[in-house]
């Protein structure tokens, strides 16, 4: 791993309870669709899971998050608590959206989740207007707008791009570059052999960075949100990484390379930078295994409490529609 | 009491807005006074008097201005966001049906989208197929979304600031060829209730329910139409969503028989919901089944006979009316 002006120990540890966490969310969820406990569309983030703990760690509580369908790992490292989240997946009435969004449209503002959208590409133009009432309010606050390699081929992504340069909003375009829009190879549909390549276009900072790489990751994070702070304006930050599993539960990921997979999927980096911090002495091992089987349990915990939580009454059809009901 | 042209009181309405409540932003291309304040003038002086912060004029990318107007209500503002022709909405619909319409409802009401998109569109000024449609079916059929289309300049004003106050996203159309019509100006402060028709006249035989610039069609027909002893009542149906069932079917229940006169094409149009909503409640009462006048079944055309038949007219409104009652 790089070494640039590494974050302090509680820094690490904490990055890495995030990561811990959304592999072991990971898990729970494909487990519990498996045995037919909860029937939802489920984009697994597993092998993502450095990008967001990475980033999560320079923003505050309160900077905004603008994330896709592919984003409990987001959400997550902003600090969505599990309950609420796990709810909201059941479609209960305890959810964050009272089970009116489901996993492709988790919002949260307590913890800076603003939209969650399952249209490729639209969390960017959405992120520029909120750090645009950033820039007005002086607020000092960023907004991380995440989205996959397959958006960068999207109008929205070009747009958006476009007007923060021109605006320098403080807004932060993380790119999670996973090889796979879908079925579709990242070379076969997009013409830039790198996607911070396309920076250039729109004159701001073009980062690629290993997306598995936690030093690498931060380091980048900590550099774009800075400038955005600053007031200087956005940055495009690509981190690469590998999607482990089929675009959605169920896909038989037949198309993609099996050698490539067991590669990427051998090199998991989140039992590497666990390996990585007791190597260095930021963690004793003991430590991060309690920490493990607290987060074991507190997922139990939150799955239960959302299974067990009630449904919304139908009055909500005509509910949250417009302001007042709809006369 | 002046008098006022509808451009000039959407002008006045967003003064007033924006002098009243700080949170009151624009945003579209060519808004701002160094671009002359719009291509038609309509934002003249406000980047003057507001500044450049709060008056933004955007590169052409009206998903970027659209997805910019949400994000910044989300943070707690109030922009109008300018789309300059309507036919340019297309090419922002992700922005506006996904995700405006839908935030406060997909969120359990956590987040609410305060957005105005001003608009422009109508035929009649030779700009073609592309740039002079009535699209507002397309919205109004989308849950989370008003429509309202002004016909004169005090409705204009005032539908333009309960727009802005209204806490949802609210799409106002501006009718190109009668941005000059005259009338009388709005008061300031004034405001008319998203959902509230108005009748304009009344009358006893037929009931004729226009909006935006078929309303002025549609004054000149009833005038004809009472000159050889037909007693018609206008009404000005203002919004689009929700429409004012109540004033539309007291109307009707009174008339026995109606027509319902817009500028887009017929078919799956506004009028075709109205009708049903009609027939749905005054089936019994009715005289005669409820008439529809819209535009013709084809894109806007260009070369002049052709567009001047392409759109109902006065000529048009009173021969209808005048088949309704025989
Ligand atoms: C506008 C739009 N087109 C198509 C889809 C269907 N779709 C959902 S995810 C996806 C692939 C996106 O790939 P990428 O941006 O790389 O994100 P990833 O899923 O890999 O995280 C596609 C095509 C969609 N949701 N939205
Ligand atoms: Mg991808």
């Amino acid at each position: 791993m790089t070494n640039r002006t590494a974050p302090d120990a509680a820094t690490l540890v904490a990055i890495y309870r995030r990561m811990a966490l959304i592999k072991a969310n990971d898990e729970r969820s494909r487990k519990v669709i498996m045995t037919g406990r909860l029937v939802m569309p489920y984009y697994s983030p597993r092998g993502q899971e450095v990008i967001p703990s990475a980033v999560s760690a320079n923003l505050n509580d309160n900077d905004y998050i603008c994330t896709i369908y592919r984003g409990t790992h987001d959400m997550l490292a902003k600090g969505v608590p599990l309950k609420d989240l796990w709810a909201e997946l059941a479609g209960r009435v305890t959810g964050t959206c009272k089970g009116k969004g489901g996993p492709m449209h988790i919002t949260h503002p307590k913890s800076g989740v603003m939209v969650t959208t399952g249209i490729v590409g639209s969390s960017m133009p959405i992120a520029n207007g909120l750090a645009w009432s950033s820039q007005l309010k002086g607020d000092g606050r960023v907004t991380v707008a995440y989205f996959g390699d397959g958006a960068s081929n999207i109008g929205a992504f070009h747009e958006a791009l476009n007007l923060a340069s021109v605006w320098k909003l403080p807004v932060v375009f993380v790119c999670q570059n996973n090889e796979w829009g879908e079925h579709t190879a990242y070379e076969k549909a997009t013409s830039a052999p790198r996607v911070a390549d396309r920076a250039a276009s729109y004159s701001m900072p073009g980062i690629r960075v290993d997306g598995n790489d936690v030093l690498e990751t931060y380091a980048a994070a900590r550099d774009a949100v800075e400038r955005a702070r600053s007031g200087a304006g956005p940055t495009l930050v690509e981190a690469m990484t590998y999607r482990f599993h089929g675009h959605i539960f169920g896909d038989t990921d037949a198309y993609m390379d099996p050698e490539r997979k067991a590669a990427a999927i051998a090199a998991d980096p989140v039992p590497r930078f666990r390996e990585w911090l007791i190597e260095q002495g930021h963690a004793a091992e003991a430590d991060l295994a309690a920490m493990e089987a607290a987060i074991d349990a507190e997922i139990d915990q939150a799955i239960d409490y959302a299974l067990a939580s009630d449904f919304p009454d139908v009055g909500e059809l005509s509910r949250d529609v417009f302001a007042a009901e709809a006369a | 009491m002046g008098s006022i042209t509808i451009l000039e009181s959407i002008n006045r309405a967003l003064v007033d807005a924006m002098e009243a409540d700080e949170a009151v932003l624009i945003l579209g291309e060519d808004v701002a006074d160094p671009e002359d304040g719009g291509v038609l003038g309509v934002t003249k002086g406000l980047s003057t008097r507001f500044g450049d912060h709060r008056v933004r004029s955007t590169p052409i990318a009206e998903q970027a201005i659209v997805g910019a107007a949400i994000g910044v209500s989300l943070g707690g503002f109030k922009p109008v966001a300018e789309i300059m022709l309507m036919n340019f909405t297309t090419v922002a619909m992700d922005m506006i049906v996904n995700h405006a319409a839908k935030l406060r409802f997909m969120s359990g009401g956590q987040t609410n989208v305060p957005i105005v998109i001003r608009t422009m569109t109508g035929s009649g000024f030779a700009n073609g197929g592309q740039h002079s449609d009535y699209l507002e079916a397309w919205f109004a059929h989308t849950a989370g979304i008003k429509v309202v289309a002004p016909s004169n300049p005090s409705d204009a004003y005032g539908l333009l600031r309960s727009a802005i106050d209204d806490p949802d996203p609210v799409i106002f159309i501006e009718n190109l060829p009668t941005y000059f019509t005259k009338g009388e100006a709005p008061e300031s402060g004034h405001r008319v209730p998203i959902g509230k028709a108005s009748v304009v006249r009344e009358g006893s035989d037929v009931t004729v329910i226009a909006y935006a610039k078929m309303v002025q069609e549609a004054a000149a027909a009833v005038e004809a139409l009472a000159s050889r002893g037909i007693s018609a009542e206008l009404i000005d149906l203002r919004s689009i969503a929700p429409w004012d069932r109540e004033t539309v079917l007291a109307s009707v229940k009174k008339t026995g028989r109606a027509i319902v006169v817009h500028e887009a094409v017929t078919p799956f149009g506004a009028g075709a919901e109205i009708s049903s909503v009609i027939h749905e409640n005054l089936f019994h009462a009715l005289k005669a089944p409820v008439q529809r006048l819209g535009a013709a079944f084809c894109p806007v055309p260009f070369s002049r006979p052709l567009e001047s038949a392409f759109a109902p007219d006065a000529a048009a409104i009173e021969a209808a009316v005048g088949r309704l009652l025989t």
